[in-house]
């Protein structure tokens, strides 16, 4: 198998190249990316790349499989690369490259941050817990389980043209899940800051985003309840 | 840097709105003037204006024509600050994207009054 993986080291190299490095898979099994770039790496151990739990929780090896975002380690071979084909390995689309296939996420937390995601409530504290109906509970399915790997954000064009105002897909979603979240009493001030032209109103529906989230989520309704939220907010 | 300050509303809903509002005016001006030509299919000079000449007809075309332009700027507008940025065009951004932003204020205000004197003067 024929794996064509992005290199660049800012510091030496004038720009990327695309080195090819030829690995033995075995037949008998369908190997996940992050496993056949374990392999490149015991042919070449200067290739960088990140990595941490290997089962698609921690969000640490999104990267671009073959022209599509998704995490190596939870994406097989079989569904990463047509028959004949071979893998090619970029890093996630937009970020500046730190080296390899090791992006700067710096910005993308930034967005994630101007989203206050934590629950704020202004309200006195009881004695054990804040209790939540089973329903109330359930509006926060589809919103929590993100893990911010930035497929998504990385994957948005208006993310690209404009990281440092739009939101973007990951960090709108968790701005959904504290306003959903009956806990949380700072809906007015959280939906005031995405009042401008570019937080939330950035977002053209495209759902590049919900096509390559691992974790299946949908950002786009996310977005749209935050828009329908902000009519009823501001008239 | 991409700023605020040459937004419409200053608020990302109320452009939102305008834009979605304005949008439903256009599409329903454009059935209209497709409406008067199946319903004149030997339409010529004479009819055209005629149908101008309603007082009613002459508000919708400016009303038509104050959310065409309000449209065209919020979608210019948009447009400008996604792809006139400093990530695509370097330290120079600020300036190409204020000059092309007012290009597009100045064709407005030409296709404003133009129109205006069109459908109002004598």
């Amino acid at each position: 198998m024929l794996v064509s993986i992005y290199r660049y080291n800012p510091d030496t190299d004038e720009k990327p190249v695309m080195q090819d490095v030829e690995v033995e898979l075995p037949e008998d099994k369908d190997l996940m990316v992050l496993d056949v770039l374990a392999l490149v790496k015991q042919q070449d151990s200067s290739v960088v790349y990140r990595r941490s739990c290997r089962e698609g929780v921690c969000g640490s090896d999104g990267m671009n499989i073959n022209g599509t975002n998704g995490l190596a380690c939870i994406t097989p071979m079989s569904t990463a690369v047509k028959s004949g084909g071979k893998l090619v390995l970029r890093p996630l689309p937009g970020l500046p490259v730190i080296r390899d296939l090791v992006v700067d996420m710096s910005i993308f937390y930034k967005q994630y941050e101007k989203i206050k995601p934590y629950l704020i409530n202004d309200t006195a504290p009881p004695a054990i817990e804040r209790l939540q109906s089973p329903e109330d509970r359930a509006k926060l399915d589809g919103l929590y389980e993100c893990i911010l790997c930035a497929c998504c954000s990385t994957n948005c064009p208006s993310f690209w043209w404009n990281p440092d105002k739009f939101i973007g897909p990951a960090g709108l979603l968790q701005a959904y899940r504290f306003l959903a979240d009956t806990r949380d009493t700072a809906d007015n001030e959280r939906l005031s800051e995405l009042d401008d032209p570019f937080s939330v109103f950035r977002c053209r529906g495209i759902m590049n985003c919900v096509a390559v989230c691992p974790k299946g989520l949908n950002p786009t309704r996310a977005i749209g309840h935050i828009r329908s939220m902000l009519i009823e907010h501001g008239t | 840097m991409v700023t605020n300050v040459t937004n419409l509303g200053r608020s990302g809903l109320s452009d939102w709105i305008v834009q979605r509002f304005s949008a439903i005016i256009l599409a329903a001006y454009s059935l209209c003037i497709l409406a008067s030509f199946v319903m004149n299919p030997d339409m010529d000079f004479e009819k055209w204006s005629s149908i101008f000449d309603n007082t009613a007809m002459r508000l919708f075309s400016l009303i038509t024509l104050l959310a065409l332009c309000a449209h065209a700027w919020i979608g210019m507008w948009t447009i400008s600050t996604d792809y006139m940025t400093s990530l695509q065009l370097g330290k120079s951004a600020t300036f190409f994207r204020i000059m092309f932003q007012a290009g597009c204020v100045l064709l407005i205000a030409v296709y404003l009054l133009w129109g205006i004197q069109i459908f109002w003067g004598n």
